[in-house]
């Protein structure tokens, strides 16, 4: 896996490939060293390995800023959602997170106007392949993309970008990202279940272990942290099994309003209550 | 370059502890905030405060952390102001089964013993009781992945037991009301609870039954030993 140093460096060369005029770009890298400072001060404490994110807010931001009355594109919170997605994406990995794990959607969400539905799974489509381009930042961070959850309940378009991006990038060994599509916690219990039952031979025991090997998350680390945005309270079905011990958070702000500093403040947070998670943890591990 | 980091160190510690100090006075003062708040409602002076609703409340899970759980008159006092505010079903966990070993003293130490009145009890099952006109069910982390296990041996003993239906031949295939029922049927099934909160150091419901916890609205309370009546 690239060291710090290293992302920082793909992200500088990338910065200076991209930014077109003299001024965006000093102002970008200005951003950049003032952020590495920034990190290098939050890495004298723990930094999470894994966030998770909600990204709740995106149409209650568009109808707040009223962007759905008078724009053609009815996707225009998700727009907006996304960018949101990408600079939280490549500040975690600027700042040591090694995997990041978003819910994109939700099988819950498939009850939606179909309208709303296609619309969601061709703008998923769209981004998954913005994602994994070749001349990407996520394919200069190598960054490994997973797509969690029952793909096949996806159409087609969508579930065959997703096998691509896995595939482009399945041998990248950076960061890790993944998106929860068509994925509810249960859901991944239960296709847990049925894979560890199938496995059985004779007169084996299903384990506890078995059940995990067999999440769609296995052998990623646990979430240290899962933010919910626009202030709820629930999980919404979402990694229930994996965050017995990750510090929950509900910050404010909408999703497309979420931005470095709540990130920072994310992580200050987890930071203030790592010593009693990890306590937690290794008591529980210790009885077993 | 190692020079460098050697003495850039030291800051770097001054600029991180200066980070938690303004962390600190920022929850210092929401604390304060909430404070003042809870004063103004208990007051009464608030009139949408003064006839609570709990008609959406069906069941309320409380998670408390296993140090605090320790305190015994601290949960009793819990209980009997949730009671007292009309909560009819309560779920407590904590992680280590404090409250579980010590059932019998939630039991002999209601006002009236006879109103304990236990519902539901074996050993390694839930533990449920009646306290106070309110249903009290105990559960802890055994009853959350380990119950998912026998959950799954359940449905495989099924599963062996059809293996010459035709169907069966293309392998299992459970549905997420067959996972219930399995887990009703090792006796670690129960209700999902509407609102959960939790009474320790952190935002964490600390292995809660994942089953459980769809659609739960998660609070924080803080430590148990400084909660108040006003929750």
């Amino acid at each position: 896996m690239s060291t710090i140093s290293e992302r920082f460096s793909i992200l500088q060369s990338h910065l200076e490939k991209n930014c077109k005029s003299k001024i965006s770009k000093i102002s970008g890298y200005v951003g950049f060293i003032m952020r590495k400072l920034l990190f290098s001060v939050l890495s004298v404490g723990p930094i999470p390995a894994h966030v998770a994110i909600i990204m709740d807010g995106n149409r209650r931001f568009a109808k707040r800023h009223s962007l759905l009355q008078d724009s053609i594109d009815p996707a225009s919170g998700h727009r907006l959602g996304f960018r949101s997605l990408i600079s939280t994406i490549q500040y975690s990995f600027e700042m040591g997170v090694k995997c990041v794990t978003v819910y994109a959607f939700s099988i819950d969400n498939f009850k939606r106007s179909p309208q709303e539905v296609q619309l969601l799974m061709d703008l998923m489509r769209e981004k998954i392949e913005e994602m994994s381009a070749e001349d990407g930042v996520f394919q200069a961070l190598h960054v490994k993309i997973n797509f969690w959850g029952n793909l096949e309940l996806l159409t087609e378009p969508t579930r065959l970008s997703a096998k691509r991006a896995m595939d482009t990038t399945v041998h990248n060994k950076g960061p890790e990202l993944s998106v929860c599509v068509a994925y509810t916690s249960t859901n991944e219990i239960t296709h847990a279940i049925e894979a560890s039952v199938s496995e059985l031979k004779g007169k084996d025991q299903v384990q506890v272990s078995d059940l995990e090997r067999n999440l769609y998350s296995a052998g990623c680390v646990e979430p240290d942290i899962i933010i919910r945005t626009s202030g709820e309270t629930r999980l919404s079905n979402f990694l229930l099994w994996q965050s017995d011990f990750t510090h929950l958070q509900n910050p404010k702000p909408l999703w497309p309003e979420f931005s470095l500093r709540h990130l920072v403040w994310a992580v200050l947070e987890y930071q203030r209550v790592y010593a009693y998670l990890k306590n937690k943890k290794e008591g529980i591990e210790k009885n077993k | 370059m190692i020079e460098a980091s050697v003495i850039a160190s030291p800051f770097l510690g001054i600029f991180f502890c200066l980070l938690h100090v303004i962390v600190s006075l920022v929850r210092t003062w929401s604390y304060l905030v909430h404070q003042i708040q809870c004063l103004i409602i208990s007051s009464g002076l608030l009139p949408q405060y003064q006839d609570i609703n709990l008609d959406r409340l069906r069941h309320l899970a409380v998670v408390i952390d296993s140090e605090d759980a320790k305190n015994k008159s601290k949960v009793h006092q819990l209980l009997c102001w949730l009671s007292d505010i009309g909560v009819k079903y309560v779920i407590l966990y904590d992680i280590e089964g404090v409250i579980k070993k010590s059932d019998k003293a939630y039991k002999k130490s209601s006002a009236n013993p006879s109103e304990t009145k236990c519902l539901d009890f074996a050993p390694n099952m839930l533990l449920i009781f009646d306290m106070f006109g309110m249903t009290v069910e105990i559960i802890f982390y055994t009853d959350g992945k380990e119950a998912a296990a026998k959950g799954a041996n359940y449905l495989c003993s099924n599963y062996l037991k059809n293996q010459d239906d035709t169907l069966n031949k293309l392998g299992p295939k459970f549905t997420e009301p067959d996972i219930s029922s399995a887990l009703k049927a090792v006796g670690h099934d129960g209700p999902e609870p509407d609102l959960l909160l939790v009474y320790g150091p952190a935002r964490c419901h600390l292995g809660f039954p994942a089953w459980r916890l769809r659609y739960t609205e998660i609070v924080h309370m803080g430590p148990l030993t400084s909660m108040h009546l006003v929750l």
